[in-house]
């Protein structure tokens, strides 16, 4: 049986820009920055939760250049995966981040799940901050949580 | 020469424009300021990396939310038109009918009647729900020409 999930990886284009937006704006920690000779492995996490790490990690990691650059601009399109985090206070956490120049896709929004919002890290992968709701949740039917989804 | 995914990263910064600030008079000039390029290097940009001109994204989110309200909301067609941001009635049931194959009062009602009742969704509501959302099999949508049959 799988016990946990341990690292979770997203592409970045370069690796001190990625770790002065998650470490420095979002407020990640570092968890392992270590020259490996081909590659760097930089990994950060949610403070005081290092048993699920992010791998921030580069196209050309273990790819030819043609490969490398189709994923740069995939990830420059938006077309790569992002992360959700939690947080206790998504409005204020937003403010914050904003306040830092943090680029918002969408501001702070009310679900059956709770409040959240929408950012991209500086290379296009898209991220979420969730404030879970609190008491029971009522798990809408498909078509409204399609139809609420915006 | 610019890089690909430079330039990607900031067309996706429109794209996020347009569909956080769909109900806005979103219009070329504001869109190709935010991707900071000039308005003609901007459509052709938009559509080499995302496969349809910037106006035909634009269209298809607000449709996607109109539709959307159509089917979660009482409130009227008149009143939905100017939420997702068209300029006039008119425009709006034309694009709406063209894409969707039928109109917005007729799509709220084969949705409630077919969804609602029967415990199933009708085929020409599956298909009209499910087209405006799927670009690659609809190449000529938002262009003269169409017949707008379901």
């Amino acid at each position: 049986m799988l016990t946990a999930l341990t690292h979770s990886f997203i592409y970045v284009l370069d690796h001190d820009e990625a770790l002065d937006f998650y470490v420095g704006k979002l407020g990640l920690e570092l968890g392992m920055d270590a020259d490996l000779g081909p590659f760097r492995w930089v990994t950060v996490h949610v403070p005081g939760r290092p048993e699920s790490q992010i791998v921030l990690s580069t196209p050309e990691m273990g790819h030819d250049d043609e490969t490398a650059a189709a994923i740069r601009v995939l990830v420059s399109k938006g077309a790569g995966n992002g992360v959700i985090f939690s947080v206790d206070d998504c409005r204020k956490t937003y403010e914050d981040l904003v306040a830092k120049g943090v680029e918002f896709t969408q501001e702070p929004t009310e679900h059956f799940y709770g409040i959240d919002c929408g950012l991209r890290d500086p290379f296009g992968n898209a991220m979420r901050i969730t404030q879970p709701a609190t008491g029971p949740i009522e798990i809408p039917s498909p078509e409204e949580f399609a139809a609420e989804s915006r | 020469m610019v890089r690909v995914d430079a330039a990607s990263r900031r067309m996706l910064r429109a794209r996020d424009e347009m569909d956080r600030a769909y109900d806005k008079p979103l219009d070329v000039p504001a869109l190709a300021k935010v991707a900071m390029t000039s308005e003609a290097h901007f459509i052709r940009t938009f559509k080499a990396t995302f496969g349809e001109t910037p106006h035909r994204y634009l269209q298809r989110r607000r449709l996607e939310r109109a539709m959307a309200l159509l089917r979660e909301t009482e409130r009227p067609v008149t009143e939905i038109c100017l939420d997702v941001g068209f300029a006039s009635l008119g425009s709006f049931s034309r694009t709406f009918s063209r894409v969707v194959g039928m109109s917005p009062s007729a799509y709220r009602l084969a949705w409630r009647t077919g969804a609602g009742t029967a415990g199933y969704v009708p085929t020409c509501v599956v298909m009209s729900w499910t087209r405006p959302s799927d670009a690659r099999q609809n190449r000529s949508f938002g262009e003269a020409g169409g017949d707008g049959s379901p």
